[in-house]
């Protein structure tokens, strides 16, 4: 018997050895990590695809592979990294830093938690397998316009359907854990508006993540029935329409967008503070900002389709709706600035990485608006400087806001700080790649250069060159990355409770690395604390 | 702390409600292409009998026609007439000629579509191969006609429409 109970308070104490920790872990730091090394294990694999893609486009005419490997791998990069890469970064930091930043001992829902995280790795083979079936993958790009991917699907269509509702399943699943968590499991005395930044954003992500992801779902399943069931969702000889197909697409893709940058809004409202050694500027007028800019995301979708012929009155009303979402962003970028000004700032690795967001982030901003002025968007609609867009504002928007928050975490997770040396080399590499692989696609765009081709006009050669050469100095800096990670987990200097002096939080009370179990008694927080 | 099955519930119950609101959207975007003729939507068949509307003989518009066929649709497809000139309220007929140039037999069905598309609510289909589809045997052909009248409504800066056809093969159900 009393085995039994001593066997019973190890399980409560620590980790379970070798592989079994992993497979059947419900610790929510357990299924953090493994969601973050998934996402960078993605991250690489997408991002060969990505070097691949550039390689082709290095110089005009066909070099390296057939346009449809070259459509496979556009479309394989977009899927990889948006729902492999980005998405369970955020969820990974989520069920990282979640519990550690509300005062709660885990997730609200340990066994679900491992559930999703489970099925993605399952969801992301099925569909890279299928780059190896002799029909080939995915090439319809990631938005699989129908008849693209109904009528003229590759035979492994039905693969990308299943990972697709895998992947949906795995994100709801994740986004009700996580409402759960924040609305059930606060500390005593956090209230909603005294919970960090990082915490509102996230609720508000896993909203927007539980409103549309059954909607894509939908929209694969319709795919599905028309490919094997003989329906005709969007086959206008039966009675359906294409067009349907983009207005579902889009009434989950936009939603999707703004998932996939809130939680980045997040992060950058934690650092920037922390750098700043000031309380953040308009606490309040953050939390709301996001709120709008959620609750627009459901109204604006047609934007991405204004060249399918719409009545002028809709195209007003988008073009109107979307102008409007540059307010509220407008007021974020405002407050970070605030934040720093007068602010006693020093410039480490995740600071770094944050003001470089707030500044990239906003250059993408700006091209969004450009892209939403309707009759512009006639001459820009499908274009690479729409590839500029949507890059600047995910690369140096979503992906460098999880690389700060990376850094800015890491010395709490390990124990250890991280080389601050290459941290810093990391991020200059980073900057300036990133700035020569997608500024000059703007210049393309705007002279017409067409997006998802693997050959182009002679004309468009050095911007192309450029922007090749940009993608390696990017792509093979990561590996950087790696390294300094993998080196600070492996040792370094003790990182200490409060890793940098200006940090507030309930996630800075706690030691370095943090116990197994935290907060197993709950903390009490107050006003004072809650907005240092 | 609440209890969080009941949080979850409530929860699960919004993501299914969005799964079952992505097929509801298919009724929905039908209705709104039927009101606004997005998608240049023209409507149903629609009763006129001569005399009903009053001919407006003080002005010309022209009505186009432009004849298609979906990728691998094995048919021949035209009109006797590429445009007519139409007085807003008289009732008029054209043919449309379609032939199976394939050996084997096969069921059509013509879309239709209309430019400009706040014209839709002015062009009226009395009689329209596009209400049903066709089946032609192997190397068959048939007339097929198209009563219309365009309403003496139409606004004044509206001086020509386009009626456009697609014929797409209508999959064999078992």
């Amino acid at each position: 018997m009393s085995a039994i109970i001593h066997e019973h308070d190890d399980h409560h104490h620590g980790p379970a050895a070798g592989i079994t920790r992993w497979l059947f872990t419900t610790n929510h730091k357990d299924i953090g990590t493994l969601y973050l090394w998934l996402s960078l294990i993605m991250f690489f694999v997408g991002g060969v695809m990505a070097l691949l893609v550039r390689t082709e486009l290095f110089q005009p005419g066909l070099q390296f592979m057939s346009p449809d490997f070259f459509n496979q791998m556009t479309t394989n990069h977009g899927l990889i990294m948006i729902f492999g890469a980005v998405m369970p970064a955020f969820v990974g930091l989520a069920n990282w830093m979640v519990p550690m930043m509300i005062g709660a001992p885990d997730m609200a829902l340990p066994r679900l938690n491992n559930l999703s995280f489970w099925i993605l790795p399952f969801a992301f083979m099925m569909m890279i397998s299928t780059l190896f079936m002799e029909a080939g993958g995915p090439n319809f790009g990631w938005t699989f316009y129908a008849p693209l991917s109904t009528t003229y699907a590759p035979d492994t269509v039905t693969f990308f359907v299943f990972a697709v509702h895998m992947m949906g399943a795995s994100s709801i699943m994740g986004a009700i854990n996580i409402i759960v968590t924040i609305l059930n499991m606060r500390a005593p005395g956090m209230t909603l508006m005294r919970m960090p930044l990082f915490i509102w954003t996230w609720l508000i992500t896993a909203y927007l993540l539980l409103a549309v992801m059954p909607v894509l779902a939908g929209a694969v399943t319709m795919v599905l029935f028309d490919v094997h069931f003989g329906t005709s969702f969007f086959n206008a000889g039966g009675g359906g329409d294409p067009v349907m197909f983009q207005h579902i697409f889009w009434f989950f893709g936009h939603p999707e967008v703004y998932i996939l940058i809130l939680p980045a809004f997040g992060i950058i409202s934690q650092i920037i503070p922390t750098f700043a050694r000031k309380p953040l500027f308009g606490y309040q007028s953050m939390v709301y900002a996001v709120a709008s800019i959620a609750i627009l995301s459901f109204i604006v979708w047609a934007h991405h389709m204004f060249t399918v012929g719409m009545p002028i009155a809709g195209q007003l009303f988008f073009m109107y709706t979307t102008m409007l979402i540059a307010v509220p962003t407008g007021v974020k970028v405002f407050n970070w600035i605030a934040t720093m000004w007068r602010g006693s700032m020093t410039f480490e690795t995740p600071m770094l990485f944050s003001i470089a967001f707030v500044v990239l982030f906003t250059i993408g901003g700006f091209s969004g608006l450009m892209l939403a002025i309707t009759p512009a968007d006639f001459q820009y609609h499908d274009t690479y400087f729409v590839v500029a867009h949507f890059h600047y504002v995910l690369v140096p928007g979503a992906v460098f806001a999880i690389i700060a928050g990376v850094y800015y975490w890491l010395p709490k997770w390990c124990g250890h700080m991280y080389d601050e040396t290459l941290g810093k080399l990391h991020f200059w590499l980073s900057f300036i790649g990133v700035n020569i692989t997608f500024f000059p696609q703007h210049f393309s765009g705007l002279a017409g250069m067409p997006r998802r081709i693997p050959d182009y006009a002679l004309q468009f050669a050095d911007f192309n060159m450029l922007s090749s050469i940009g993608s390696y100095i990017f792509g093979f800096s990561q590996l950087l990355f790696l390294f300094i990670v993998v080196k600070a987990i492996r040792g370094g200097i003790a990182a200490g409770e409060r890793t940098w002096d200006g940090a507030h939080g309930l996630e800075w009370t706690l030691p370095s690395p943090p116990p197994y179990h935290s907060f197993t008694h709950p903390p009490r927080v107050t006003e004072a604390e809650a907005h240092s | 702390m609440q209890s969080h099955g009941k949080t979850v519930l409530k929860l699960a119950a919004v993501a299914v409600g969005m799964f079952g609101f992505a097929f509801a959207l298919v009724p929905i975007y039908d209705l709104i292409c039927e009101v606004t003729g997005l998608g240049g939507r023209t409507g149903d068949k629609v009763e006129i009998s001569a005399g009903d509307l009053p001919v407006d003989t003080s002005r010309l518009v022209t009505v186009r026609f432009v004849t298609n066929t979906n990728e691998g649709m094995p048919w021949s497809f035209h009109s006797d007439a590429r445009s007519m000139r139409v007085h807003p309220g008289e009732t008029r007929q054209t043919d449309f000629i379609i032939e199976n140039m394939s050996d084997r037999g096969i069921t059509g069905q013509a879309i239709p579509s209309l430019v400009p598309i706040l014209a839709t609510d002015y062009f009226h289909k009395t009689e329209c191969f596009c209400f049903t589809s066709q089946f032609l045997a192997a190397g068959e052909s048939m007339r097929i006609p198209l009563l219309f009248t365009v309403d003496p409504d139409l606004p004044a800066h509206v001086q020509s429409l386009t009626l456009s056809y697609a014929y797409f093969e209508v999959p064999a159900t078992t």
